[in-house]
């Protein structure tokens, strides 16, 4: 072998037979090196996503149970006020048997995520337009991050002057209280992309349209999912406050007709069973379908700090 | 090859269109340099009036040529870099590309929603490399930066050296003639940036590849470059050059790298210690 021919320059042909050599040599170090330096990532058995994540918030609401029963037993305000659990118990099987359980909280999922959705569709391309065009977004984002913290209960009654005791005027007000909050959650998503990866689509020729639809959107997307995850909030709690505000017959009966009617019937433990129906159905849609999508994508990316 | 030049000047920007796949079947045709930098000058907006970064920079790199462009910090070498790269425009002179140039960073710059594979991928996309071509090609490109078994992997799951050889096959997937590279192995510790630089001269000497790279790391531009430019800080200009002579594969610790090195460094310093009398 010529490895050590010396006296021509460092050209690439001359150098080819060792280079074949040293080629295996260089493999197997860099192999060792990759083994070493890899990370090793495991999964989760299942045993212990039980014990670590599971159990700790049953006990929590165990307790709570336990408390709100010793509350009953000593007595600590009338029976009117404070109903017993079974009691709350009692008129959940009642609505159950009675085949209106599901009914009511379908009547207001249903709403509650067709507004969603359509928050989802307004929100999007708003967040997109104020994050991309300076003009606009001196225009709009102070009014975008004001209207975050005005409560969407004052939109109900020029709602219902405006558009009447219908499924409309529930829907304006959910828009008004969630597309706020996914537009803002684009918005950040975007500002907090590193200049870095923009630079690096640049190079790569990710330009225009190209480049939003390569680089900044995915690369937005742990902020955006912030942002819909806090919209589907508001949409919920727009919601309730819509349904518990305006009444009528054509509306049907929703979790918040059913919290307004336990109040006017002096039903304490229907009042009880509402909230805590409308506490569940917000809580079950993040875990159901927020969470594990935002889960997801911090996994994807390192993001977790277990994974 | 279709002939393509990309320049930039104060207030235009020529682009003889990029390289397209069906064009790379043809015969290349030799262009005169993969870079032409004619008296470029820089200078950006400082608190006290135009800064001057850069002054009248003349530099041509060569088809399938080495250089190295080294400085102490404040010689706008990756300013000089990003000029090249089409990521800003020249306060004067002009920049003629051989196509566009592939760019790599100190930092990975791997987009961390996908993997290694598709990293590459996007590229080829970006490209305009037809769909069914982009799969295998993404995986002879791996295989060249030896990580045949990465396609699938997250950014995340890879070590920081991987993590740059991902980089080097993304940034091949270009296709560019000419490949910038900005202090791409500083962040790296000095047994994988050692075999990084294996890696490198490998590729450059399998491929037609021009490459022109940033360093502040003397024994790295040797043990690299077939020319090493030295840059002077404030503004920067160029200093002087040095032809290396040694035959490839050399190996940082090699004596004649050694000698070399000192040579510039002493220069280095020469330069650095002018910025201490005034």
């Amino acid at each position: 072998m010529a490895g050590t021919d010396t006296g021509t320059t460092g050209t690439r042909a001359d150098a080819a037979a060792p280079a074949a050599a040293k080629g295996d040599d260089l493999a197997g170090l860099e192999a060792g090196l990759d083994a070493l330096e890899s990370v090793q990532t495991r999964r989760t058995p299942v045993r212990e996503v039980l014990l670590k994540k599971v159990l700790p918030p049953l006990t929590a609401v165990a307790l709570v149970l336990v408390v709100w029963q010793l509350l009953v037993w000593v007595k600590v305000t009338e029976e009117y006020k404070l109903p017993a659990p079974s009691a709350v118990w009692d008129s959940l099987s009642e609505m159950w048997l009675q085949g209106t359980l599901h009914e009511v909280v379908w009547t207001s999922v249903s709403r509650g995520l067709l507004g969603f959705l359509l928050a989802l569709a307004i929100g999007t391309p708003l967040g997109l337009l104020v994050a991309r065009v300076a003009f606009v977004r001196a225009a709009i984002r102070p009014i975008l991050s004001g209207l975050q913290s005005l409560p969407s209960v004052a939109w109900v009654p020029p709602a219902v002057i405006w558009l009447g005791l219908n499924d409309t005027m529930m829907f304006a007000v959910i828009l008004l209280g969630a597309v706020p909050s996914i537009a803002n959650g684009l918005v950040s998503g975007v500002d907090q992309v590193p200049p870095l990866y923009l630079r690096a689509g640049r190079t790569l020729g990710a330009t225009g349209l190209r480049g939003t639809l390569h680089i900044v959107m995915p690369a937005a997307l742990p902020g955006y999912l912030a942002g819909l995850k806090q919209g589907w909030a508001f949409s919920w709690r727009s919601l309730m406050a819509a349904e518990i505000i305006a009444s009528s017959p054509e509306l049907g009966l929703g979790l918040g007709q059913l919290l307004e009617n336990g109040r006017n019937n002096f039903d304490m433990p229907g009042v009880f069973l509402a909230i805590l129906l409308i506490l569940i159905v917000g809580i079950a849609i993040d875990l159901l379908i927020f969470s594990p999508l935002e889960r997801w994508v911090l996994r994807s990316r390192g993001l977790l700090a277990r994974s | 090859m279709a002939q393509t030049a990309q320049t930039l000047t104060k207030d235009t920007v020529r682009r003889a269109g990029d390289r397209s796949t069906t064009d790379s079947a043809l015969a290349p045709a030799a262009a005169p340099y993969a870079a032409r930098i004619e008296h470029v000058s820089k200078s950006f907006a400082g608190p006290a009036g135009a800064q001057p970064v850069l002054d009248d920079i003349s530099l041509d790199v060569a088809p399938g040529e080495f250089v190295t462009l080294l400085g102490a910090s404040g010689c706008g070498k990756s300013t000089l870099l990003n000029l090249v790269a089409g990521l800003d425009r020249p306060s004067a002179g002009s920049i003629t590309t051989d196509g566009r140039p592939a760019l790599m960073f100190q930092e990975h710059a791997l987009f961390p929603w996908l993997t290694a594979g598709k990293n590459v991928e996007l590229a080829l996309k970006l490209r305009g490399v037809p769909k069914r071509d982009r799969r295998g090609e993404a995986e002879r490109l791996l295989e060249l930066v030896r990580l045949g078994g990465a396609y699938g992997k997250r950014v995340h799951e890879l070590s920081g050296g991987m993590r740059q050889r991902v980089a080097m096959a993304r940034a091949l997937a270009q296709d560019s003639r000419l490949l910038l590279m900005d202090e791409p192995f500083a962040a790296l510790d000095a047994i994988t940036r050692d075999v990084l630089h294996d890696e490198l001269t490998r590729i450059w000497r399998e491929t037609d590849l021009s490459v022109l790279f940033v360093t502040h790391n003397v024994r790295e531009a040797v043990r690299l470059a077939q020319r090493v430019v030295l840059l002077s800080s404030r503004p920067g200009r160029i200093a002087r050059e040095w032809t290396v002579d040694i035959d490839q594969p050399r190996r940082i610790e090699d004596a004649a790298v050694a000698e070399l090195s000192v040579e510039i460094t002493e220069e280095l310093r020469g330069e650095i210690r002018r910025h201490g009398r005034h």
